[in-house]
C-alpha cells in the first residue's frame, strides 16, 4: 500500500490523497457544468441556436434565490421553487421576444440577438442589483464537512452529482418514453417534417426553453451553494464553458452534454493540480479543448455525423 | 391604361427613392443634431468652466470604479469623499462641487473619465481612484494637463513614481508587504508560507512580491515561500490550488487579492480541511468579506489604514460619528481615506490662495506635513507618498477588530 | 469623362473632410479630439469586421484578439527602451523586445502584418467550420490570445499592462488610416475578389460551383479583416497610452459588432456612419450613468444604464431593422447623383401633376 502511494507520488508529484481530493472537486464542478450544458444542448438541438443568454439566465436564478431569502425573508425551499418558476418564465419570454421573430432570418441575426439579450441581462442586473458582489444564502445542511482518510468533502459535493444524475435520468426518460419527448426528438431531427406531422412546433420549442431554463436554475441554485458569491457577470464564463462542454460531448445530445460537463470540470481541476504554473491558462483550457474537438471530431464525442446536402 | 402603367413604374421607383431619401435625411439630421448637441453641451460646459473663475464654485473631480468588478471599493471611497464635502463644503469663500465620474473598473474608461474631468468639467484637482491600475491609466493625462490628483488608497508605487502631479494619502505596498512579512515571521512564528495571488491584478502581484522578498530575508531561506499559486479575477473555484498548497504544509497562507475572491478562498480552504492562519492586505476590509466568508474568515489577519477603535485625533472621532449617523454602519478604511484625500486638497487650495493656479495647488499638496486627517497624521514624502502607520486587524466574531499598529520607519 | 468627374468629386470630399478635421483639431478641446480620434479608429475596426461578417458572411467573434495583437505589437515597437524597463518591474522583458524599436508608421504596418499572420494561422483550421461553430471557435481564439497575453510577463508584462506608450495617434493618423481603409474597401467591393466574397455570402454552394475557391477566398477576407483589426488596435493603444489584456475582452468585439449591425452588414458607408454615431453616443449617453441637472432638479443616474440602452438598441435593430441603416447599399457619388436626379424628376412630375389637376379642374 505504502509502496503504491510513493510510486504514485514519484510519478505525479502528488500524493494519492491529494489526487482523490482533486478528483472529488472535479466531479463536483463537472456536475454543475453538466446540468447547465444540458440546457444549451437542448436548445441547439432544436433551433440550431447558441443561446448566449443561457449563462445569464443562470445568473438571474441565483439572484432570485438571494433576493427571496436575504431581502424578502422567504424560507429557502420556497425561494428555490420561486426562483425556478421565475427563470422558466424568463427563458420562455426571451424565446418569444428575441428569437421567435428571427426564426426565418439568417443564423447570424439570431446569434446577434442572443448576444444582445445576454449583454442586456448582464447590464440590467448591474443596474438593478448593483455591481457589488453579494453573499448567497447557504443553509446549514449544505455546509457540513465530512472527512474520509484525509480527504475533505462538503455535503454539497455529494449533493450536486446526485442531483445531476437524478435529473439526467428523469429527462432521458421523458425524452425517450413519452409522446412529447418523441415530438421533441422529431423537431430536432427535422423541423419542417415535424410541422407537417401536425406537431405544435411552437409549443415544443417553448417547452424546450422551459426545461433548459429550469435545469439552468437548478444548476444555478447549486452553484451558489458551492460558490456563495454572486455578481451580475458571474454567468459569462460558466455559460461559455458549459456551451463548450455541450459541443465536446456532441451538441444536441443530452448524454453528451453531461459527459462534456464532467470532462471539462475534472479536466480544469486536474490541469491546475498537475501544472500549477499554468493556472493562469485555466479558462483557456476549455477553449483549447473546444478547438481540438471542432477540428478532430466536430460532431462531438457522442454526436452523429451530419453532412450538408447539396 | 397606359397612364396607370406609367404611374405604377413611377411609384416603384419613387418608393426606392423615398427609402434612400428617408435614410439620407435621417442620417443627415442625426449628424446635424449630434453636432448641435455636442456644441450645446460644449457651450454649456465652457460657460460653466468660465464661470468657475468668477463664480462661487470650485470643482473637484472624482473618478472611481462605480460599476464592474471593483464597484465595492469605489463606492466606499466615494462615501468618505462625499461626507467630507458635506462637512467642509467651502474653501476660500467658495463652494466646492464634486464632479463624479465612473471608470467602470476599466483602464480605458479611467483614461476617458479623467480626460473628461480635465477638459470638459475643468476641475481644479482630482480624487481617485480605488485600484492602482486605474490611477496609473489616468496619470499621464493628469500630468500633461497640470491637474494634481490624490489617490486615497492606491498602494502600488508606480502610481506616484515619476509623476509630480499624483499623490496618495496611504502607505505604499513596499512598506505594506514588509509589515505583513514581519507579522508572519514574528507574530505568527511562520517558517513556511504559501502565497495565493490574483495573477492579473498588479496590486496583488506587487504586494506578493514585496512580501516574498522580505520574508525570504527574514528567514534567510529562499525556500521559505513553499508555494506560489495563481488565480484570475473572477475565478470561483480555488480547490485545485488549495489542495496543492495543503500538500506543502505551510504555516501561514498569504492571500493578497481582492476580498471578492479571498473570502471564497478561505471558505474552500476550510472545506478542504486546511487549518492555518490567513494573512491579507488592505483590500479585504469590506462587509462582503465577512458575509461571504462567514466562519471561514474567523481569525484572519489583515493590514489596513484605519481603525475605529483607535481614533487618532478629534477629526477622526468626528468622522466616525458623522459616518455612523449618515450611513448607519461602521466606516471602512478606504472611506476614511477618501475623506482625507478631499481634505488634503482643500487644505492645499486654501494655502495656495488661488483656486485656478493648479501648479501652485500641486506644490502645496506636496508640502502637506502633519496634516490631521481621519486616518491620522499625514505627511507626504518626496514621491508624494504618505508616511503612515499600518494598522493590523483581525476578524473576531464576524467583525473586523483592531489588533495593533505598526509604526512607519 | 464621367470617371474623371467622379474622381474630382471624391478628391473634393476627402479634402473637405480633412479641412474640417484640421479645423476641429485646432478649435476643440482634447476631450473632443480624443472622441474624434476614437471615431476614426472605430471606423477602421468596423470595416474590418464588416469585411469578414458582412461581406463574406462568415461569423467571426475574434476581433478583439487581433486588436490586442496589433496594440501590443505597436506599443512594444514604439515605446523607448527606458520606458520599457520601468514598465517591466515585475519580470524583466525579453531582451530582443526591449531593443526592438521602429518609427510609428513602420510599427503600424508591422502590427497589421503580425495580426494578419496570426489570423492566417487561426483561419486555416477555423474556417473549415460553419456559422455558429466558427463564431465560438473565433471567440475561443480571441480568449486564448487574451489569456496568453495575461500570462506571458516577459513579453507583454502580463496583467500589469503597459503604460506610458507614446501617444502618437492624432487626427491625421487615425482618420488618414480610416480614409485609406475606406478607399480600399470601395475598390475591393468592386473588384472581382469583392464579388467572389459576396457570392460566397449569398450562396456558398453555388459560388463553389462557379469555380470560386471557397477556402482561399474566405481565408483572404479573414486575414485582411483581421489585419485591419490589428491596425485599429495599434492606433487605439497609441491613443490611450496604456493597455492591458483586460481591455480586449469580448465586450470590445460586441461593441464593434453593434456598429456593424446598426450600419448594415455589407455596407461600407453604413459602417462609417454607424461608427461615428455609436462612438459619439457612447460618450454622450454618459449622463445616463451619472446625475443630470435638468432645470433645478438632479436626476440620479444609475451606473450601467448606458450599456443597458445599448444592448436594447442592438436587439431592436436586429429584430426590426435587420438591414441596419444602409442595408447593403452604399452612399456613393453615383447614388448622390441619382438622388439629385430623382429629386429633379419628382419635381417635374409633381409640377406636371399639378398642371393636370389644374387642367381638369
Amino acid at each position: 500500500m505504502e509502496m503504491l502511494q510513493s510510486f504514485f507520488l514519484s510519478i505525479t508529484g502528488m500524493s494519492v490523497e491529494s489526487f482523490f481530493q482533486h478528483l472529488s472537486n472535479g466531479i463536483s464542478l463537472g456536475s454543475l457544468y453538466a446540468l447547465i450544458a444540458i440546457g444549451y444542448t437542448m436548445v441547439y438541438g432544436i433551433l440550431r441556436l447558441i443561446n448566449f443568454a443561457h449563462g445569464d439566465i443562470f445568473m438571474i436564478s441565483i439572484y432570485s434565490v438571494f433576493y427571496g431569502v436575504a431581502v424578502f425573508a422567504i424560507p429557502w425551499p420556497v425561494a428555490v421553487v420561486l426562483s425556478i418558476v421565475i427563470t422558466v418564465f424568463l427563458g420562455i419570454s426571451i424565446e418569444k421576444t428575441a428569437y421567435r421573430p428571427l426564426r426565418n432570418s439568417s443564423k447570424i441575426s439570431i446569434l446577434i440577438s442572443a448576444i444582445g439579450v445576454s449583454f442586456f441581462l448582464q447590464n440590467l442586473a448591474t443596474v438593478v442589483f448593483g455591481g457589488r458582489p453579494k453573499a448567497y444564502p447557504v443553509p446549514e445542511f449544505f455546509s457540513r464537512i465530512y472527512n474520509f482518510s484525509g480527504i475533505s468533502i462538503t455535503s454539497v459535493t455529494f449533493f450536486i452529482p446526485i442531483m445531476t444524475i437524478f435529473f439526467l435520468f428523469v429527462l432521458l426518460n421523458f425524452i425517450n418514453h413519452t409522446k412529447t419527448g418523441m415530438a421533441m426528438r422529431a423537431v430536432s431531427r427535422d423541423y419542417e417534417a415535424s410541422r407537417l406531422m401536425a406537431i405544435d412546433v411552437d409549443f415544443i420549442i417553448m417547452l424546450t426553453f422551459g426545461i433548459g431554463s429550469a435545469l439552468a436554475a437548478i444548476g444555478g441554485i447549486m452553484w451558489g451553494l458551492k460558490y456563495p458569491q454572486i455578481s451580475p457577470f458571474m454567468g459569462v464564463i460558466p455559460g461559455l464553458k458549459c456551451f463548450i462542454a455541450a459541443v465536446i460531448g456532441g451538441i444536441g445530445n443530452i448524454k453528451g452534454a453531461v459527459l462534456g460537463g464532467f470532462m471539462l470540470g475534472i479536466g480544469e481541476i486536474l490541469i491546475v493540480a498537475f501544472l500549477p504554473s499554468m493556472t493562469g491558462y485555466r479558462d483557456a483550457f476549455a477553449f483549447v479543448l473546444l478547438i481540438l474537438i471542432l477540428l478532430v471530431k466536430p460532431q462531438g464525442l457522442l454526436g452523429e455525423n451530419v453532412s450538408e446536402k447539396v | 391604361m397606359t397612364y396607370i402603367c406609367f404611374w405604377k413604374n413611377d411609384y416603384k421607383e419613387e418608393k426606392d427613392m423615398k427609402k434612400m431619401y428617408r435614410v439620407f435625411v435621417l442620417v443627415l439630421a442625426l449628424m446635424i443634431s449630434m453636432a448641435g448637441c455636442v456644441q450645446k453641451v460644449e457651450e454649456s460646459q465652457v460657460s460653466d468652466a468660465q464661470d468657475t473663475s468668477e463664480s462661487d464654485v470650485i470643482k473637484i473631480g472624482v473618478f472611481q470604479p462605480l460599476t464592474g468588478a471593483n464597484a465595492a471599493g469605489g463606492e466606499m471611497e466615494l462615501e468618505g469623499t462625499k461626507l467630507a464635502n458635506e462637512m467642509f463644503p467651502e474653501v476660500l469663500g467658495k463652494k466646492i462641487e464634486l464632479v463624479i465620474v465612473d471608470n467602470k473598473s476599466d483602464r480605458v474608461e479611467a483614461g476617458n473619465a479623467v480626460a473628461r474631468l480635465v477638459e470638459r468639467d475643468k476641475v481644479t484637482a482630482v480624487i481617485g481612484s480605488w485600484g492602482s491600475g486605474f490611477s496609473m491609466a489616468a496619470g499621464e493625462t493628469l500630468k500633461n494637463a497640470g491637474i494634481p490628483a490624490v489617490a486615497p488608497s492606491a498602494t502600488n508605487p508606480l502610481v506616484t513614481l515619476d509623476n509630480d502631479y499624483y499623490f496618495r494619502v496611504c502607505f505604499i505596498d513596499t512598506f505594506q508587504g514588509k509589515v505583513l512579512a514581519q507579522l508572519a515571521f514574528e507574530e505568527l512564528g511562520a517558517k513556511k508560507v504559501a502565497i495565493i495571488q490574483e495573477v492579473n491584478n498588479d496590486y496583488s502581484v506587487g504586494l506578493a512580491q514585496f512580501f516574498s522578498n522580505e520574508f525570504k530575508d527574514l528567514t534567510s531561506d529562499d525556500g521559505s515561500i513553499v508555494e506560489v499559486a495563481n488565480y484570475n479575477t473572477g475565478d470561483q473555484d480555488f480547490t485545485a490550488q488549495l489542495t496543492n498548497i495543503k500538500a506543502k504544509n505551510p504555516d501561514v497562507i498569504f492571500a493578497p487579492g481582492n476580498f471578492t475572491e479571498s473570502a471564497l478562498i478561505m471558505k474552500q480552504a476550510k472545506e478542504l480541511g486546511i487549518d492555518v492562519p490567513f494573512l491579507g492586505g488592505d483590500t479585504w476590509e469590506t462587509p462582503e468579506f465577512i458575509e461571504v466568508g462567514q466562519d471561514a474568515v474567523e481569525g484572519a489577519m489583515l493590514t489596513t489604514f484605519f481603525a475605529t477603535e483607535v481614533p487618532l485625533n478629534d477629526l477622526s472621532k468626528e468622522f466616525i460619528e458623522k459616518y455612523r449617523e449618515k450611513f448607519n454602519r461602521e466606516p471602512s478604511a478606504v472611506a476614511a481615506l477618501g475623506f482625507d484625500a478631499y481634505l488634503v486638497i482643500r487644505e492645499a487650495i486654501e494655502r495656495a490662495g488661488d483656486p485656478n493656479d493648479t501648479a501652485k495647488i500641486k506644490d502645496e499638496i506636496a508640502k502637506t506635513n502633519n496634516f490631521q486627517g481621519a486616518t491620522g497624521s499625514i505627511t507626504l514624502d518626496e514621491n508624494g507618498d504618505a508616511i503612515k502607520d499600518v494598522i493590523i486587524k483581525t476578524v473576531e466574531n464576524r467583525n473586523f477588530v483592531y489588533k495593533t499598529t505598526v509604526k512607519h520607519d | 469623362m464621367k470617371n474623371r468627374q467622379d474622381m474630382l468629386y471624391r478628391v473634393f470630399f476627402i479634402g473637405l473632410l480633412f479641412l474640417s478635421l484640421f479645423y476641429l483639431q485646432k478649435t476643440m478641446d482634447s476631450y473632443a479630439v480624443r472622441i474624434i480620434n476614437l471615431c476614426g479608429i472605430y471606423i477602421i475596426l468596423a470595416l474590418g469586421l464588416n469585411l469578414i461578417n458582412g461581406f463574406t458572411g462568415l461569423f467571426s467573434l475574434g476581433h478583439a484578439g487581433f486588436m490586442a495583437i496589433g496594440a501590443y505589437t505597436s506599443a512594444i515597437l514604439t515605446m523607448p527602451e527606458n520606458v520599457k524597463v520601468v514598465n517591466f518591474f515585475m519580470k524583466p522583458m525579453n531582451g530582443f523586445l526591449v531593443e526592438a524599436n521602429a518609427p510609428f508608421v513602420v510599427a503600424l504596418v508591422i502590427a497589421m502584418i503580425v495580426s494578419g499572420l496570426i489570423a492566417l494561422l487561426i483561419g486555416i483550421p477555423a474556417l473549415r467550420l460553419r456559422d455558429d461553430y466558427l463564431a465560438i471557435a473565433t471567440l475561443g481564439f480571441s480568449e486564448i490570445i487574451r489569456v496568453v497575453f495575461t500570462n506571458t510577463y516577459s513579453v507583454t508584462n502580463g496583467a500589469l499592462g503597459l503604460k506610458m506608450i507614446p501617444t502618437f495617434t492624432n487626427i491625421w493618423w487615425s482618420w488618414g488610416s480610416a480614409v485609406l481603409v475606406i478607399l480600399f474597401m470601395f475598390s475591393f467591393s468592386k473588384s472581382s475578389f469583392g464579388r467572389a466574397v459576396k457570392a460566397i455570402r449569398e450562396d456558398e454552394v453555388a459560388a463553389e460551383a462557379m469555380g470560386i475557391d471557397l477556402f482561399k477566398t474566405k481565408l483572404l477576407a479573414f486575414v485582411i479583416g483581421s489585419a485591419f483589426a490589428g491596425l485599429g488596435g495599434a492606433l487605439l493603444g497609441n491613443l490611450i497610452g496604456t493597455i492591458d489584456p483586460a481591455l480586449f475582452r469580448f465586450t470590445l468585439t460586441f461593441n464593434i459588432l453593434l456598429i456593424v449591425v446598426i450600419g448594415g452588414m455589407g455596407s461600407i458607408s453604413g459602417s462609417v456612419i454607424a461608427a461615428v454615431i455609436v462612438t459619439v453616443m457612447m460618450e454622450a449617453l454618459r449622463f445616463l450613468d451619472e446625475s443630470v441637472k435638468i432645470g433645478g432638479y438632479i436626476i440620479e443616474g444609475i451606473p450601467g444604464l448606458r450599456m443597458v440602452v445599448f444592448s436594447l438598441i442592438l436587439m431592436i435593430v436586429v429584430i426590426f431593422y435587420s438591414e441596419g441603416l444602409m442595408g447593403k447599399k452604399e452612399l456613393s457619388i453615383d447614388s448622390l447623383k441619382e438622388f439629385g436626379k430623382s429629386v429633379k424628376a419628382r419635381k417635374i412630375h409633381h409640377r406636371a401633376q399639378q398642371k393636370d389637376v389644374k387642367k381638369n379642374a
